[in-house]
C-alpha cells in the first residue's frame, strides 16, 4: 500500500501538524511500510470477536456530585503562553466546520 | 550490610540504606548529598537527568531525617517507612508541582505542572527524596531515549550504547547510582528494556495496579507506571508505596494491595515457569538467548518447574500494539496544542488559530511523535478505522485470551525482555519498523494488561541481558518471587558498571 | 416580498438538535463548580483545562440527570453504554477530543406530543446522551468574524451537557417552537437544567430541508446556528424554508451547508459548506470504564420522576375544569404552575369564604394567563422576582367571590398589590374600594342619578336600550366605581320602571 501525498497532508491537516515537504515525503513513506506490515494482521481478524478496549473488566467507576477546590486563576494561567488578564488569548479564528460552536 | 560498609551509599539498595537510616547509623542528608554527588561525578558522562533539584532534595532530606529522629526517640523505629529518606528520580512525563515536566519534548519545555501525580503524592507522603526528572525519548516514544530534545542519555555500561527506552534516564540513573530508586512508564516496554540494557530491576504493573493520574499520558489503554530498582527486594518495596486505588483514574484497579516484599524470598520450589515457544525463534540475538536458557535452567536447579507452552497469535502483538497505541497517542497528543501551555511558535504574526496550534505542534513535536501521531490518525480516520483500529481491539482480544490461556498452564511466563543487549548509537536502525522490533516481546504484557518484570539474568559480550517474567492480573507477587530466584542463581548479583572512575 | 400562498406546494422540514448543561454542582468529570457568572478561569483544575496527565472521573449524578431526561421523553435506557472521543481542534476544546457518546446513547427512541392550532402531534426523540461542554470564547472584536484575536474562559469547559437530537418530524415553525417550549417546560420541570438560552444554558440547532408536498425524499439539508431564543428559531425556520423554496422554484439548488442565523437582520448567511463530512475519528474513551444501567437504577429515577408538564395540565383540567389552552399554558412553566399550586392551596386554606371549589382555581387561572403575565411582561421580571405571592392572589380572589370588590376594582386593587405587595384587604381598606350592594344606599345614589340626567332617562324611555349603559358609568363615576354591578342594573332598572 502506498499513501499519496495529498493523502499524507490531509491527515497531517486533520492532525493539526504542520510538516514540511521533507518530513511529508519521510512520512509517507514510513507510513507506508508500516501500514504494510499491519496489514498482516488481516490473517487473525475474525469478525465474531468482540473488540478489546479495556484490560479490566471494570464497569461503573463514578464520583459523587460534589464540588471540590478548584487550581487558582494564576495557577489555571500560569502556564499559558499568551492572556489577557484573566483570560487564556488566541489569535483570529477563521471557522473550519470542525468547529464546537460558530 | 556488613559487605556494604566500605562501599558508597549511592550505590547500596534502597532495604539497605533504609535499615542503616532506621538504626540511625546514616542520615538521608548523607545519602542524597552522596547521590548528588555521584550525579555532579558521572552526569556529564551519562546524562540521566533533565532537572536536579539539589535544594529540594536536600530539604526533603532534612525532613526525612526529622521525621527518623522523632520515630527513634519515641522508640518507633519499626514504623518508619520503607522510602522514608529514600532520593528517588521521576521519569520527567510524572507530573511534579512546581518542578518542570516537559516529557522531553519542546513542547513542553517550560511546562512546570500546579499538580503532582498521584504517584509523585505518593512517594511525598511516604517520604522519599525526590532528587530531579530523568530523561526520556520524547512523549516516552522510542527505545533508545535518543528522541529526548535535551541530550542523549548513555549506557553506564558502555558509553558507545543507548540506554534503551523510552525510560532510558531512570534505568541509566539507577545503575550509575545517581537515584536509589526511579519511577518510569511503560506503554511496550519502556520500563522493561531499558532496565534489561542497563543491568537493572524493571516492573510493569497489571494495568490499573498504579495509579496513572498525572502521569503525560502515550497510550491510555496501555499506559502503566513502574518502578526502576537495583534488586527485585528494592521493586517490591517501591511497589508497595506507589500501588492502591486513586479515585482519580477511572481505569486504576480497586484489589487490595498485599505486602509485595513478603513474596520476595519465598523461592521457586514447585512453581510452573512457562517458556513460551514463539519468543525463542530467530531474531534474538545468541548471546541473549544462552542467558537465557542459562538462568530458565538455573530456576529448574531452584525447584521450579518449566513447562512449554505456546502463545500462537504473539507475532501479531507488535502489529496490534502499534495500531492501538499510535491510535490513543494521536488523540492523547491533541491536547498539545499551545494554547493553554505549551510551546507557542516564532513568527506568527497574521496566523489564525487553526495555523497557530499547527505550527505549535509542528515545532512543538520531533519526527518520532510526528510520525506516530501521523500513523494514529490515519488509523482512525474514515474509511480506514474499522480495518485497522476495530481489527487491531479484535485481534487484541485473541491475543489476551492466547497469554490467559498460556498462564493458565503455568504460574508466569519466562522470556527475554529484549531480543539484543544494548546496542551502539551508531548501530540504530534508521528504518522505524526495525526500530519498533525492540519492543517484540515486551508488548504483548501491555496488550494483555498483564504485570511482567525484567530482571538481569547475565550477561552477552560484557553486557546486561534482562529476563522477562510475565504473570496473571494482580500477580505481581510470583513475579518477585521469581525476579529474586533469577537474581539469586543467576550471577548477576548487582553487578556495577564502571563510570566516572568508581567501581563498585 | 415573498407571498406565502405561492409556496403553499412546498413543505418544510425540520429537525432540531439542543443541548442543554446539566444543573448538577460539579462538572461531569471533575470536581469543580459549575457556578454561571464566576470570574473567567477561577473555576478550572487539570482536568478541565486538559493538563498533561489529567484523567476524567465520571459524576453519577450527570449521568442520572441523563437517564432522567430519557424517561422524561418517554426513551428506552441502554442497558450497556459507554463514552467515545470525538477527536477536533478547536482552541475551546482543552483536549482536542470531546468526551462524548457515539453509537451508544444513553437513551434513545422516544417522542415529545405537542399541539400546534389544536391539532397534536408526536415529534419523535432519536436520542439523548452525555457530553462535556467547550470553554467559552469571547470574541474580542465585534463579532467572531472580524475579531483579531479571542479570549478563553475554561469555566464551562467540562460542565455536563446532554444532547437532544429529535427526528426530522416538524413541518413548519409553529411546530419546532412548540417543540422547543414542550422540551424546555419538561427539563425544567424535572430540574436536570435551567434551560436560560439567554445564558447559553440551552441552545439549538435546527436542520432545515423543504420538499414538494406529497414527496417521500428529503431536500437537501441546511443546518442553522447561532439560534439564541424561541423567537428566534421560529424566524430563522420561516426565514430559511422560504429563502431555500425560493431557489428550488427559480431552479436553483440548496446546497449542504451551515448557515448563521443574525438575529439584528433577520436573514440567515453562509458559513460554510458541509458537502465533506468532518472526519471525527470517534473511538471508546479508554480513560473511562463502560457503564452498565441496571433496570433497579432505571425504576428508581423513573419513579422519582415529578409530575411532568402534560400530566399536570390534564390534572388541572380534570380537577379545576381549567380550560386546555390555560391548563396547558400553567402546566408549562415550573414557575406558573407552583403558583397556581399556591394559590389554589391558599384558597382551600380559606375554606368556605364562598369561593367554590373550582371556580376559585378558574378565576387563579384567568389571573395567571391574563393581567399577572402582562404585569410580568411590562415590568420585564420573573414571577419568583415580583412582590405577588400565591396568598395575595388567593386573597383578592376571595375579595372578588365573596362580593366585597367588584371584578373591575379587583384589577386596580391587583395593580397595587403587584408594585407594592400589600394585601389585598388592606389595599381595599385604604382606599376605601368595599363595593356598595346595599339596596337602600344604592336607591338614593340611582334616584339622584336618574334626575340628574332627564335626557339620558328620555332616550330610554323612547326604546334606546344603550342608554341604560351611560347610566351605569354616571353611577359608577358617582360612587367611583364601587357600586355592586349587578345590584346597580336591578335597582335602576326598577326605578325607570317606575317612573315609565
Amino acid at each position: 500500500m502506498s499513501l499519496s501525498r495529498e493523502e499524507t497532508a490531509r491527515l497531517a491537516d486533520l492532525a493539526r501538524l504542520s510538516l514540511n515537504d521533507d518530513e511529508l515525503a519521510r512520512i509517507a513513506h514510513d507510513l507506508a511500510e508500516i501500514i504494510d506490515y499491519m496489514e498482516k494482521l488481516a490473517g487473525i481478524d475474525r469478525a465474531d470477536v468482540e473488540p478489546l478496549s479495556h484490560v479490566l473488566n471494570t464497569v461503573n467507576v463514578y464520583r459523587d456530585d460534589r464540588a471540590e477546590p478548584s487550581l487558582s486563576q494564576e495557577e489555571a494561567l500560569a502556564n499559558a503562553p499568551d492572556r489577557q488578564g484573566e483570560f487564556f488569548r488566541v489569535p483570529r479564528i477563521i471557522d473550519t466546520g470542525e468547529g464546537s460552536e460558530a | 550490610m556488613s559487605d556494604n560498609i566500605n562501599a558508597r551509599l549511592c550505590h547500596m539498595t534502597l532495604h539497605e540504606l533504609h535499615d542503616m537510616l532506621a538504626q540511625g547509623q546514616v542520615s538521608s542528608r548523607e545519602i542524597t548529598s552522596d547521590v548528588l554527588a555521584r550525579i555532579d561525578e558521572v552526569e556529564a558522562s551519562v546524562g540521566a537527568y533533565v532537572t536536579v533539584d539539589r535544594e529540594g532534595a536536600l530539604s526533603g532530606a532534612d525532613a526525612a531525617d526529622a521525621a527518623i529522629a522523632r520515630a527513634r526517640r519515641v522508640g518507633d523505629a519499626a514504623e518508619i517507612g520503607a522510602v522514608v529518606g529514600i532520593p528517588v528520580v521521576l521519569k520527567d512525563n510524572v507530573c511534579t508541582r512546581g518542578m518542570r515536566t516537559t516529557c522531553c519534548s519542546k513542547m513542553l519545555e517550560d511546562f512546570v505542572p500546579t499538580y503532582d501525580a498521584a504517584v509523585t503524592a505518593r512517594l511525598r507522603a511516604a517520604g522519599a527524596v525526590i532528587v530531579g526528572k530523568a530523561n526520556m525519548d520524547e512523549f516516552a516514544m522510542g527505545s533508545t531515549t535518543q528522541t529526548s530534545i535535551f541530550h542523549v542519555t548513555r549506557n553506564p555500561w558502555d558509553p558507545e550504547r543507548v540506554p534503551g527506552g523510552s525510560s532510558g534516564g531512570c534505568a541509566a540513573a539507577v545503575a550509575a547510582g545517581e537515584a536509589v530508586a526511579a519511577v518510569g512508564s511503560d506503554t511496550g516496554g519502556s520500563v522493561r528494556q531499558p532496565a534489561s540494557f542497563c543491568g537493572v530491576v524493571g516492573l510493569k504493573p497489571t494495568y490499573g495496579r498504579v495509579s496513572r493520574y498525572g502521569v503525560a499520558a502515550f497510550a491510555s489503554s496501555l499506559d502503566t507506571v513502574g518502578p526502576v530498582t537495583q534488586d527485585v527486594r528494592d521493586c517490591a518495596i517501591m511497589l508497595n508505596v506507589m500501588a492502591g486505588h486513586d479515585e482519580r483514574d477511572s481505569t486504576s484497579a480497586p484489589n487490595a494491595v498485599p505486602d509485595y516484599t513478603e513474596y520476595v524470598e519465598r523461592g521457586v520450589e514447585g512453581l510452573k515457569i512457562g517458556i513460551p515457544k514463539e519468543f525463542f525463534g530467530p531474531g534474538m540475538d545468541e548471546g541473549v538467548r544462552t542467558a537465557v536458557e542459562r538462568a530458565v535452567h538455573a530456576l529448574e536447579g531452584a525447584g521450579a518447574k518449566i513447562v512449554d507452552v505456546s502463545i500462537p497469535l504473539v507475532e501479531h502483538a507488535l502489529g496490534v500494539y502499534y495500531l492501538v497505541a499510535t491510535a490513543e497517542a494521536s488523540s492523547n497528543m491533541a491536547r498539545l496544542d499551545g494554547i493553554r501551555y505549551g510551546h507557542r511558535p516564532e513568527g506568527r504574526s497574521g496566523m489564525d488559530v487553526a495555523d497557530l496550534m499547527s505550527a505549535s505542534r509542528g515545532q512543538g513535536f520531533g519526527m518520532e511523535v510526528k510520525r506516530r501521531i501521523m500513523l494514529g490518525t490515519f488509523v482512525l480516520s474514515a474509511g480506514n478505522i474499522d480495518a485497522f483500529y476495530g481489527r487491531a481491539l479484535r485481534s487484541r482480544r485473541l491475543l489476551k485470551e492466547d497469554v490467559e490461556r498460556a498462564l493458565a498452564q503455568c504460574d508466569c511466563l519466562a522470556s527475554p525482555t529484549a531480543p539484543t543487549v544494548a546496542f551502539r548509537f551508531d548501530e540504530e536502525p534508521d528504518d522505524p519498523l526495525a526500530m519498533y522490533l525492540q519492543d517484540i516481546y515486551t508488548t504483548l504484557a501491555n496488550l494483555a494488561g498483564v504485570p511482567a518484570i525484567s530482571v538481569p539474568c547475565g550477561f552477552a559480550d560484557g553486557l546486561p541481558v534482562g529476563l522477562q517474567i510475565m504473570g496473571r492480573m494482580f500477580d505481581e507477587g510470583t513475579l518477585m518471587q521469581v525476579a529474586r530466584a533469577v537474581e539469586l542463581t543467576s550471577g548477576f548479583d548487582r553487578a556495577r558498571p564502571e563510570v566516572g572512575g568508581c567501581v563498585k | 416580498m415573498r407571498k406565502v400562498t405561492e409556496r403553499d406546494d412546498y413543505e418544510v422540514v425540520v429537525g432540531i438538535e439542543v443541548h442543554a448543561e446539566l444543573a448538577t454542582e460539579s462538572k461531569v468529570f471533575c470536581g469543580c463548580k459549575t457556578d454561571f457568572g464566576a470570574r473567567p478561569n477561577s473555576q478550572t483544575c487539570p482536568v478541565c483545562l486538559g493538563m498533561p496527565g489529567a484523567l476524567p472521573v465520571l459524576n453519577r449524578r450527570a449521568l442520572e440527570y441523563t437517564i432522567r431526561a430519557g424517561l422524561a421523553l418517554n426513551c428506552s435506557i441502554a442497558v450497556r453504554t459507554k463514552f467515545d472521543r470525538k477527536n477536533y481542534f478547536y482552541p475551546d476544546l482543552a483536549k482536542g477530543y470531546q468526551v462524548s457518546q457515539y453509537d451508544i446513547p444513553v437513551a434513545h427512541d422516544g417522542y415529545i406530543d405537542i399541539e400546534v392550532d389544536g391539532q397534536p402531534k408526536r415529534i419523535r426523540v432519536r436520542r439523548v446522551h452525555l457530553e462535556e461542554e467547550t470553554a467559552k470564547l469571547v470574541h474580542a472584536g465585534d463579532d467572531i468574524i472580524s475579531a483579531n484575536q479571542s479570549l478563553l474562559d475554561f469555566n464551562r469547559s467540562g460542565i455536563g451537557l446532554i444532547e437532544i437530537v429529535s427526528d426530522a418530524d416538524m413541518r413548519s415553525a409553529d411546530e419546532a417552537r412548540a417543540y422547543l417550549t414542550k422540551l424546555r417546560s419538561i427539563l425544567v420541570a424535572i430540574g436536570v437544567s435551567d434551560c436560560k438560552m439567554e445564558e447559553g444554558s440551552m441552545r439549538c440547532e435546527a436542520n432545515v430541508s423543504v420538499r414538494l408536498r406529497g414527496s417521500k425524499e428529503y431536500g437537501t439539508l441546511v443546518e442553522l446556528k447561532n439560534i439564541a431564543s424561541f423567537r428566534a428559531v421560529h424566524r430563522a425556520i420561516q426565514y430559511e424554508s422560504a429563502r431555500q423554496i425560493d431557489l428550488v422554484r427559480s431552479g436553483g439548488r440548496v446546497t449542504r451547508e451551515t448557515r448563521h442565523w443574525d438575529d439584528a437582520r433577520g436573514e440567515t448567511a453562509f458559513m460554510r459548506s458541509k458537502e465533506q463530512a468532518a472526519d471525527y475519528r470517534y473511538f471508546p474513551e479508554p480513560d473511562l470504564m463502560p457503564l452498565e444501567i441496571s433496570r433497579e437504577w432505571v425504576d428508581e429515577i423513573k419513579s422519582g420522576l415529578p409530575e411532568l408538564p402534560d400530566a399536570r395540565a390534564a390534572r388541572y383540567a380534570r380537577e379545576f375544569g381549567l380550560p386546555a389552552s390555560d391548563a396547558a399554558l400553567i402546566a408549562e412553566s415550573r414557575e406558573l404552575a407552583s403558583f397556581f399550586d399556591g394559590v389554589c392551596d391558599a384558597l382551600a386554606k380559606a375554606g368556605a369564604e364562598a369561593v367554590d371549589r373550582t371556580d376559585g382555581p378558574r378565576e387563579a387561572a384567568k389571573w395567571l394567563v391574563g393581567d399577572v403575565s402582562a404585569a410580568l411582561n411590562a415590568s420585564g421580571i420573573e414571577l419568583s422576582q415580583s412582590k405577588l405571592a400565591p396568598e395575595l392572589l388567593a386573597e383578592l380572589i376571595g375579595l372578588v367571590a365573596s362580593g366585597k370588590i367588584s371584578g373591575k376594582i379587583a384589577k386596580s386593587v391587583f395593580e397595587e398589590v403587584f408594585a407594592s405587595g400589600k394585601r389585598p384587604g388592606d389595599v381595599v381598606r385604604e382606599r376605601g374600594l368595599v363595593q356598595i350592594s346595599d339596596a337602600g344606599q344604592l336607591a338614593a345614589i340611582v334616584q339622584r342619578v336618574i334626575e340628574a340626567n332627564p335626557g339620558p332617562v328620555s332616550d330610554y324611555f323612547a326604546g334606546k336600550e344603550k342608554a341604560i349603559t351611560f347610566l351605569v358609568g354616571q353611577i359608577m363615576k358617582e360612587t367611583r366605581g364601587r357600586a355592586n354591578p349587578q345590584e346597580t342594573n336591578r335597582i335602576l332598572r326598577e326605578e325607570l320602571a317606575k317612573r315609565a
